[in-house]
């Protein structure tokens, strides 16, 4: 049953140290609020699992939040380095960060089994690649029928997933549309789901062939408006380009970071707050 | 003749590469700009692709994110993610997958993963995406990237996506089943694997490009072909097609001088 509640109760409820969390948004809808309110509460000891970690992986690593990372395309889209990622892997700041890499068809098909009930996923991949030698939970099976050699990976099972979706009705029901990447397969595949949305409204007026999850496979449900920003939310806000390319110059150095994310988020009670704060500082350390 | 930008003549030798009515599954930079610019010139039935969902993409202004909304709005579908890499790429049903890269070597593997060893790198890259299984299962790869020493190089660090992996049969006796890259466009040239060896070979300089001027950029000893060609210059509406939608993109993303 999904519990409407606050973002804060919902993370302080269902997300634990030690856990693995899935929050997923391919660009679009990615839930930054959720993120931030994670860094306030100090979890720790995370695997973190996402196929773009993206800004929001970056901050949660640099703040120390992450014992290890399964992803599959680590950078800044359109900009270039997620820096605290690089310096987690290759200089272990503010602690080491194991890794486990995979391809994007192979995590989209993780989670694909991992919604499914399913030990493991099988595809055609990472013929030629040598992500096989360095990951040791990729393997190759052969098909029983034919004979062809497969590739297979674990499933990804989250204790917790966590997304930003347009729309909730009163009983916790959730509507996403547009660019829907993963997030259907991850809140099916995790033990517990978090969902921020946009607004909360009477009726969803969704089609009979909508991406709906309905209310008893959401464990929470948070109004948090403008809660994926700087990412988009499909017919609400557009991408904030500008603060991606900003990204860049306030993540590179550890110092300006450290700043950056105790001024806008360990300072702010919530999310409300930080958007004050951000229209005050313009973004700027 | 208007001048051009080396940088220009070579998305434009990419975009002449894609076919009309062709399915290109689009990797985001480069690839994503020559793929546009073959839609709003020569191929106005090329089917766009890209991972994040979109079928059928016909963007006003090139994505900065390969999940940019624009993508979605005007494509002919949206589907799941897991779809695109299941139902639409494993499937079978793409012809050509338009890719860059970080690094290439002379039988067109790519690396985007690390530089330097795998446990200790001296650089992270961002890592693969999904070029490993678009580069094995499209019909046929075109891969698009700026010609550097530092990026045409001997020996990979690390194969994140296999062209040609060792030469000749290497791609075959390994089972990969596209004919995986066909072409490689740089602002100097284009390469394409000799028949043979599957060694890429340069087999057209851009105008006023020397064969000394791709060496210095090459870190392999490359070769030419025998019948070497020059590529065609730009032309006007190429030039002005692309120019707008470079303009008309940064505008869109605030990202404009």
């Amino acid at each position: 049953m999904a519990k409407i509640c606050s973002l804060a109760e919902a993370i302080g409820e269902f997300l634990r140290d030690g856990d693995t969390v899935a929050m997923e948004g391919f660009t679009h809808l990615i839930p930054h609020a959720a993120a931030h309110e994670v860094i306030r509460q100090k979890r720790k000891d995370l695997t973190l699992v996402r196929m773009t970690p993206d800004l929001i992986y970056d901050q949660l690593i640099g703040m120390g939040c992450a014992r290890r990372l399964v992803f599959s395309w680590g950078g800044n889209p359109g900009v270039g380095s997620l820096h605290r990622f690089r310096d987690a892997v290759e200089k272990g700041w503010p602690h080491k960060l194991e890794i486990e890499e995979h391809s994007h068809a192979a995590l989209a098909n993780a989670y694909v089994a991992g919604a499914s009930g399913l030990p493991f996923a099988v595809l055609r991949g990472y013929t030629g690649s040598d992500l096989p030698k360095h990951n040791p939970r990729i393997k190759f099976i052969n098909c029983p029928f034919t004979g062809e050699q497969l590739a297979a990976v674990p499933s990804v099972r989250p204790d917790v997933t966590v997304i930003h979706a347009q729309k909730a009705d009163r009983k916790g029901n959730v509507l996403i549309w547009g660019i829907v990447g993963v997030q259907k397969e991850a809140v099916m595949a995790a033990k517990r789901a978090i969902v921020t949305v946009e607004e909360i409204v009477d009726d969803l007026e969704a089609d009979a062939n909508a991406c709906v999850l309905p209310y008893w496979v959401v464990s929470a449900v948070a109004e948090v408006p403008m809660g994926a920003h700087p990412s988009y939310a499909h017919g609400y806000y557009e991408r904030d380009n500008r603060f991606y390319t900003a990204w860049d110059d306030i993540s590179r150095d550890r110092d300006s970071f450290t700043k950056w994310m105790e001024r806008h988020v360990l300072a702010t009670r919530d999310w409300a707050e930080y958007r004050d704060v951000l229209a005050k500082t313009g973004g700027k350390v | 003749m208007a001048d051009y930008t080396t940088s220009e003549m070579m998305t434009v030798a990419a975009a002449r590469m894609l076919g009309n009515g062709t399915v290109c599954f689009v990797g985001i930079g480069l690839p994503s700009t020559a793929a546009n610019l073959a839609r709003l010139t020569h191929a106005p039935e090329a089917v766009l692709i890209y991972e994040s969902g979109p079928i059928g993409a016909k963007p006003e202004v090139l994505p900065l994110s390969i999940g940019d909304g624009d993508l979605a709005v005007n494509a002919d579908t949206v589907v799941s993610t897991p779809e695109i890499f299941r139902y639409w790429l494993q499937g079978g049903r793409i012809d050509v997958g338009f890719l860059g890269g970080a690094q290439i070597d002379r039988f067109a593997n790519l690396n985007t993963t690390v530089i330097g060893p795998y446990d200790a790198p001296k650089v992270r890259l961002p890592g693969a995406g999904g070029a490993p299984e678009i580069a094995a299962m499209a019909g046929e790869i075109l891969i698009i990237m700026s010609q550097d020493k530092r990026a045409f190089v001997d020996k990979l660090d690390f194969i994140t996506t296999a062209g040609h992996l060792t030469g000749g049969g290497s791609r075959q006796a390994a089972g990969l089943t596209g004919k995986g890259p066909t072409a490689v466009i740089t602002d100097l040239c284009i390469m394409r694997p000799d028949p043979e060896t599957r060694e890429l070979v340069v087999t057209d300089l851009h105008p006023g490009v020397t064969a000394d001027q791709v060496r210095e950029k090459t870190g392999w000893d490359v070769r030419f072909a025998n019948d070497l060609r020059e590529t065609g210059s730009p032309s006007e509406t190429e030039l002005m097609v692309l120019r707008d939608l470079l303009k008309r993109t940064a505008e869109a993303h605030g990202t404009g001088k």
